[in-house]
Parts: C-alpha cells; structure tokens; sequence
C-alpha cells in the first residue's frame, strides 16, 4: 500500500483548509466571533510530544535513573501523619456488599423490569422490545444486549417462565453467565519476594479518566487495606489537579497512612511514584497505593506519561494490580478507555464507581468479556467504607431480588 | 470500534443504488441503523424513540420522494434533525438587571464543577465582568483548596470561609457569598456545589436550600460527555430536585461521542450553552450544535479540522499558503515538508484524516496507515538539495538514485512522491481557485467528479482531498452565514457558491452528502 498518498492528501487537504479557510475565516475572526482558538494542552512535567505516535512504549522522555530518583527523594517529603489521637476504625471488608446490597437494588429496576415481564404467560413483540429497551438503559451496549436476548428468548420458549421463580431464576442465571463469576477477583495485596530475595511491598497503580473516582477510591482503598491489618504507604502522583495530593492526605489522615507526595504542583508524577514506593519498601510496608492524575485515553502524550509512571515504578518493585478506576454513569467510551488503558498499562482490574445512584454501569459487562478484565471493587456511596470487593453472586442477586 | 453511521448507512443502500427513492421497507432498515447509531453514542433509550420517530416521518414524506440518491437524503434528515434538536433556541447567559448575577453549578461528582467553576470565571472575567467564586462544596476533601487553586491561576477571587473537608453549612457560605459580593460590587457570582447523586434526598435538599438562598439567575447542570445511559434518570433528576436553566457538557476532548447531549436536552428541553473541552481554564467554548451533531453521528469533524489547521499556521502562513495555492508563488517540496512537519505537531495524521467526512468508509485502512511514514517522506525530501527541492522538474535519474540512496528508500518511492506531489500541486490550486474565492465557474472542479472512473488512477487518488475541501467551503459559509452579521451575510453567501456546482446536494446544507460518498478512486489512494 502506498502511504505516501494518506500523507500527501493529507498536507494537501490541510494546506487547502488553512489557505482557504483563511481567506473564509478572516472576515469573520475581525467580526469577532471567531472560534477560540485553544494550544495544544502542555502539563508541566507531561510528556508533552502529544504528536508523537506511540512507538512501542519508547518515549522520549528520560527515565529517571536511580541516582536522579534518589535526588528527587529529597524533595519529596514523607508525611508521617502525627499519631492523632483518635484514629478512625474502617469497617471489614467482610460484609461490607451486604450492606450495601440495599443502595445496589436501588439500580436493580433493572432486574424488576425484566423480571415482570419475563413472568408473562405470553410475550408479544412490545414486551421483548420492552426488555431490550431496560437492558439497553442500563449501557450494556447493543451488542450484549443482543446475545442477552437471543439467550433470554431461546430460554423461554424451551423452558418456560410462567412461574415466577422459574423466571427469576433463568434470569439471575443469564445475567450470571454474563458477570461471569468464575474470574479472579482477589487484589494482589501482599508482598512478594522480588528477584533479589528482597520483600517487594504490593503495588497497586490507580488509573482512569478524569472524574472517575481515583483519588477517593485510593482512600476508601487504603481504608480497606487498613482494616485487614496491612502496612499501607499512599503515593500522590496525580501532580496535576490543583489540591489533588492535600485531598489524598486528607484520606491518609484519617487512618494513619502515610502518604508521598511532591512538595510542589507540577512535579514529575514518576518520580512520586518512584518515591513512595521506594518509601514503601524501606518501611516494610505491604501495600503502596498509588494515585495518578485523570487523563481522557484520546491523550497520547498523557498516555505515555502513565507508561512511564508504571515503568519506573516497575525498578522498585514490580506493579501487582493497575485498577481502571470506571464511573458507572460511563457509557459506551467505557469500552474505549478500557482498551486503550489496557494497552498502555496492562489494566488487571476494575472498580466501579458511584454505583449507588441510578446508573447501573452495564458497560462492564462488555469491558469484562472483551478484555477479561474482572471487575474487582465497586464503590456504593460517598461514605470512607462504601468500597466493597466485588461478588459476582450476591451483585446479580441484588439485582435480580 | 464501531464502524460509523455514514458506513452502515452506506452498506445498507449498497442494494439500492439506482432506485433513488425509499420504500417503507427502506426506511425501516434505516432508521433502524440510525436508532443502533445512537445507542452506540449513548443517546439514551427514550431520545432515540423520539428521535427516529421524527426522522421516519420526514424520511417517509414527500419531503424524500425527489431523492438523488437514498442514503444521502436519509443523513441530511438526520443531522438536520439532530442540530434543530440540539440547537434550537440557543441563548446567552443571562445576567441579572441588578448585580450580582448569581450562577449556580450543579451535578455529579466527578463531573468537572470545580474545574468548570474557574474556566467559567476566567472567561467572564475576560467578557469584562468581576465574578466571585465561592467554595460550597464542603464535602469533597480539599474541594476548596482545589477551587482556591483553580481560581487563583485563573485570576479571580475565591470566598471560602470554611475549610470544608466535611465542616461547615455550604448554604451558609453560599448565602454569605452573594452578600460579600453585593458588598464588593462584584458582579457575577459562581456558586461551586458538592456533586450529588439524584437519588441523595438529604443532598437535593440542599441543594434547594442553597438555591432558596441565594436566588440564581443561571443554574448550570454540568454533565460529563461520556455519560450513558444514566443521562437521561439524572438530568430528571436534578430537573426536579433543584431545577437548572442550562447544560455544561464537560470532557468533550475526550473521545465520546457525547449522546448525553441529545438525551438531556430532548428530555428537559434546556439548551447546552457551553463546552468545555480540556484541562486548561481557557479550554471553554460555546457549545455547537452543528458540530456535536456530526460528532454523534460519527461523522467527521470538518470544522475542528479547519481550527486544528488554523492552529498550526498563524495568519502569516495561512496568507503566505494562500498565495502559493493561487499560483502566486510556487508550491515547493520544502513548503510541502515544512508544512507537513507542523501538522505532524498536531498530532495524529490518522486522526486528522478521520476528522474529513467520508473518510469513515477508509477506516480499516486509515488503521493500517503507519504514521512513520511521515517520517520515511521526509527522508526523502531531506535528501534532496535545496534547489531540488524548490525546483523537483531537475531531478533526473541520476538524482533519484542518489536521493534514494540518501534515504534509504528506491526510486520508485521516489518517483511515487514526485508524481504524486506534483499531481497534489495541480490539485490544490484548482481547488483553491474553485473554493476559497467563490469563483462560480471553476471548471476543473466538475470535471473533479468524472476523474476517478477514468483510467487515471493517479488522479482518482487525490480527488478526494478536493472533495473533502469542496465539502468545506460550504461549511464554514454556512456556519459564518449563521453567525454573522445581515450585512456580511450577502458576501458569506458567495462563498457558498462554489459547493453549488458539485452538484446539488452540495448547496443543501452544512453536512455535504456527496463527500459521504467518495468518488470510486478514492478508494484505490488507500488500496493496495
């Protein structure tokens, strides 16, 4: 094929639309009402070649070498929360989806709606059309919803659902089969040795799109960690959102967790990264939570920025879970931001977020099957201890009762 | 990744060429696939119902009957739809007789108030207004540190009596707020709210609480473009819990494709006044429908393009390309490699060229297009000497082999480039003649048309940057007739003109049909 076309079209096209579009544009921009023009964005201490196509993970950034590391561990300051008084006691994780099982069903008309319908000696067209129409409320996406169907409907006819423990049980069985309970969904929280004899502390790495959720669910997740005894180290990398590093020591605060950060914004979110982990193993900790920065995954330059978050980290101790942290309010990009994060950072789980309100983050489903990345955590509520692991059974059940 | 809307549009019409009209059995296949579109953009569930009832009802009357061809018709319906639907009755702001004008922001967490709280404060303070920020969201750990932030960089003062992290009563701060304001005689007050779920009774009470107490003249309903389905349960939602005037869509940078728009403004019926598209606080526009229109469709982006090309040249090299394109001043492989290093800045030429409508149709190879090829045709230009490059008719065979050799690539490469570069040149000024000046009788352009069925395949191959460009002209002369003044209007018009003589899709409306449906030559530039 010959590319040089794709190239030569393209300069001529541009070149076309800016020679012209200047003669169309420059009456208007003297008007006045011309669009705002906006620079492409630059993050101080982002990889800022945003142009740049991803070449197989090499940027052209330097990596930090150890020694340079080591100098910025000078400026990054260990906040070693003074002992207060009263340090908060979270909850067990045990129990803690059976808690929350009540704000779960609040999103379970999906189950409702179904299920009612499902019960029907007969089902017209409109009433399949009706279930389709709940399934695709709750973002399965059209092709999940399709197969759901087609499932639901065989099922029927073969098996019947008049009674309607008959009904609730097929569908608890299909949405089961679609939530898949057989996938690991443990965290990857305890130290291991590393090539060098050496314990390694867990390091998990918190990723996702702007407004997710990360940085609370660093917190709740530290919480959690807390409550089952662990040593947790907390890392601010997310250098970039003004008072983002104060709100993770807000949540360290609480339950007595140290938190690394940079004594300035803008700095290298790397060698954050690098810092706390670094802090984590020499203090013998278990866990070392690091938080990063939202980024839309259309962002190559951000992008590559996280690659080399999880690389350098990677020189202290191996990354154990990198958490794609999905609001459940996300709808069909989801499948976008799951592939793309997946790519640069090789994403071992899911948490989904804000689940306690009406969305009902159907696009896992479709994230869980097309990347086979188990959801792992999902959080119900603004409360420090409504992040509760994941179970397949009991989710299914909440919203199937 | 999906494939479009013009795509399966064009699949589906695929069996009907020629018949020119829509049965009702075609209608149904259409507006089934518009419907799958739309779901896939997350329009939620009861905004498609509405919507493609709609569009099967234009498509099915008269209005169709005339059709050139079926799939083009049935697209325009569409997006004509989809723009009335998302622009109609667009508006100001509204500010109140008596200052403070007090603007209230609302939504879910994570759905970039805070963040929206300081581009909303820079740009009014740069429409000349002195607005105030106040920090009433006390919940969020470090709301207020973070609004205190954003408000500095932005450089607009920020009231934040209490710390927050849990303390204190937002509505009180609110409250007090407004008065500080009254005070000070600032004008414009931004009151950031904590997020909220819609089902959070306790904090839909305060917020209507905050509302009761500070009397807004503007509530904004910020809303992140990548919502899905749940747009629909939580725009009702705060409807009824605190009410809003407006919609912020945030997060359009991204790559959603942002149905949330439809959905929200179909169900409540308040227009989405502003866009706010990246990180930084001047990163904060209008809202446009015509352009979300195209986006929801997957349609291809034509006025970003323009911006993004507008970015990388200032007014000097647009003017200077300008006279090169009219033939004033040559057209050299340097200007072509300069011009091309700068695009490269902006980014992803795959993305770019996604942006061109129609190119939706080349998408699989546009997948394969290895961007460092930008790189290998550099090499070559980089290999030739200065006059080489200003003058490419010296280059003989001798040359080539060197300049082959120079680069790593073969002559055939080379002549490929040569060819194809000299062909771009001829193209371009014919388009530049035919569109930017809105001259009527641009011959060459027609002729455009005809030049892929021909057996040159060459030129088939770059017909469709002219295509695209056509397609162009008369958008910007449509949107600019939209937006300018009666008097500027007449000459705006003209410009138009040019598309008119593609054929009469053309002079229809903002979406070009005929660039949905490139020419069959095109095909061939990415074949092979």
């Amino acid at each position: 094929m010959e590319t040089p076309d794709i190239i030569i079209a393209a300069v001529a096209a541009v070149v076309v639309l800016a020679g012209g579009g200047f003669a169309l544009f420059r009456g208007r921009s003297r008007g006045g009402s011309a669009p705002t023009l906006k620079e492409p964005p630059v993050r101080p201490g982002g990889a800022s070649e945003a142009g740049e196509p991803d070449d197989g993970g090499v940027t052209t950034q330097e990596r930090p070498t150890e020694g340079e590391a080591q100098d910025q561990a000078g400026s990054a300051v260990v906040e070693e929360t003074p002992a207060q008084p009263v340090l908060e006691k979270p909850e067990s994780a045990a129990g803690r989806l059976v808690r929350l099982r009540e704000r779960l069903s609040r999103s379970g008309a999906l189950g409702r709606t179904i299920l009612g319908l499902l019960s029907r000696d007969k089902l017209s067209t409109a009433d399949w059309e009706e279930i389709e129409e709940s399934l695709l409320m709750a973002d399965l996406g059209t092709g999940p919803t399709d197969e759901l169907l087609e499932a639901l409907r065989t099922r029927t006819q073969v098996e019947g659902t008049s009674e309607p423990g008959a009904a609730r049980e097929l569908l608890r069985s299909e949405l089961l089969k679609l939530v898949d309970p057989d996938m690991d969904r443990r965290i990857a929280a305890s130290p291991v040795l590393g090539d060098d004899g050496q314990p390694h502390p867990a390091t998990i790495l918190m990723v996702g799109v702007n407004g997710t959720g990360k940085t609370t669910t660093v917190g709740k997740l530290a919480r959690l960690l807390v409550a089952e005894d662990k040593d947790v180290v907390l890392g601010a990398a997310d250098t970039f959102r003004a008072a983002a590093a104060d709100q993770l020591a807000t949540w360290g605060e609480r339950v007595g967790v140290p938190v690394v950060r940079s004594d300035r914004d803008g700095a290298d979110p790397a060698a954050v990264a690098f810092d706390a982990v670094k802090a984590g193993r020499e203090n013998g900790a278990d866990v070392v939570i690091v938080d990063t920065a939202g980024r839309l995954q259309n962002k190559a330059g951000l992008m590559d920025e996280l690659g080399k978050i999880k690389r350098v980290i990677a020189k202290q101790a191996p990354v154990q879970e990198v958490l794609l942290v999905l609001d459940a309010t996300t709808g069909q990009n989801g499948m976008r931001q799951a592939q793309v994060f997946a790519e640069v950072v090789d994403v071992t789980g899911i948490v989904l977020t804000k689940l306690d309100g009406t969305a009902k983050g159907g696009i896992v489903v479709a994230v869980q099957r097309e990347l086979g990345v188990p959801v792992k955590l999902v959080g119900l509520g603004e409360g420090p201890d409504d992040l509760a692991p994941f179970d397949a059974a009991s989710f299914v059940d909440a919203i199937v009762s | 990744m999906f494939a479009s809307l013009s795509d399966r549009l064009t699949a589906t019409f695929k069996n009907l060429r020629g018949k020119g009209r829509l049965s009702e059995a075609d209608v149904d296949k259409t507006v089934s696939e518009i419907r799958r579109a739309l779901l896939d953009a997350d329009v939620a569930v009861p905004a498609v119902r509405a919507f493609t009832t709609a569009v099967r009802e234009r498509a099915s009357s008269a209005e169709v009957s005339e059709a050139l061809n079926p799939s083009q018709q049935v697209l325009k319906i569409v997006n004509e739809q989809l723009i009335e639907i998302l622009g109609g009755e667009a508006r100001e702001l509204f500010f109140a007789k008596r200052p403070p004008t007090v603007i209230m922001l609302a939504g879910l967490q994570g759905a970039g108030k805070t963040t929206l709280a300081g581009k909303l404060g820079k740009w009014l303070r740069e429409q000349g207004h002195t607005p105030l920020l106040v920090a009433s969201d006390l919940q969020r750990p470090n709301a207020v540190t973070q609004l205190q932030v954003v408000g500095g960089q932005a450089g607009v003062p920020v009231w934040a009596p209490e710390p927050g992290n849990g303390v204190g009563n937002p509505v009180q701060v609110a409250r007090s707020g407004v008065e500080h304001a009254r005070e000070q005689y600032y004008d414009v007050v931004v009151v950031d709210t904590a997020g909220r779920l819609g089902v959070d009774a306790e904090m839909m009470q305060q917020a209507r609480d905050i509302r009761d107490a500070t009397q807004p003249d503007e509530i904004l309903f910020v809303v992140d473009a990548m919502i899905g389905q749940d747009a629909v349960t939580t725009a009702e939602a705060f409807r009824d819990g605190v009410g809003f005037t407006g919609v912020v869509l945030s997060k359009l940078d991204g790559d959603a494709r942002g149905g949330a728009a439809l959905s929200i403004r179909t169900v409540t019926g308040q227009p989405v006044l502003f866009a706010s598209t990246g990180e930084k606080l001047t990163d904060f526009e209008r809202f446009h429908p015509d352009r979300m229109a195209s986006r929801i469709l997957d349609m291809g982006d034509l006025l970003t393009l323009i911006e993004q090309a507008e970015k990388a040249f200032d007014e000097k090299q647009a003017a200077e390309m300008g006279r090169k394109l009219s033939g004033e001043d040559d057209f050299t492989l340097q200007d072509f490699m300069d011009y091309m290093r700068q695009l490269k800045q902006l980014g992803s030429m795959k993305k770019m060229l996604g942006m061109i409508p129609g190119m939706g149709q080349m998408r699989e190879q546009l997948e394969n297009f290895d961007e460092r090829e930008v790189d290998r045709v550099e090499a070559m230009i980089n290999s030739m000497t200065p006059a080489e490059r200003a003058n490419p008719k010296i280059i003989n065979g001798s040359r080539r082999s060197r300049i082959a050799r120079g680069s790593g690539s073969t002559v055939s490469d080379i002549n490929g480039l040569l060819e194809r570069f000299d062909q771009a040149k001829t193209m371009m000024r014919s388009m530049a003649r035919g569109g930017g000046r809105g001259v009527p009788g641009m011959g060459g352009m027609p002729g455009m048309g005809g030049l892929p069925g021909g057996g040159k395949k060459s030129k088939g191959r770059m017909a469709p940057p002219k295509r695209t460009k056509k397609g162009k002209s008369g958008n910007p002369a449509k949107r600019a007739q939209q937006e300018r003044e009666a008097a500027e209007r007449a000459a705006t018009a003209s410009q138009g003109q040019p598309g008119s003589a593609f054929g009469l899709q053309q002079d229809a409306d903002q979406i070009d049909p005929s660039s949905l449906q490139l020419p069959a030559g095109f095909d061939k530039m990415f074949g092979r």
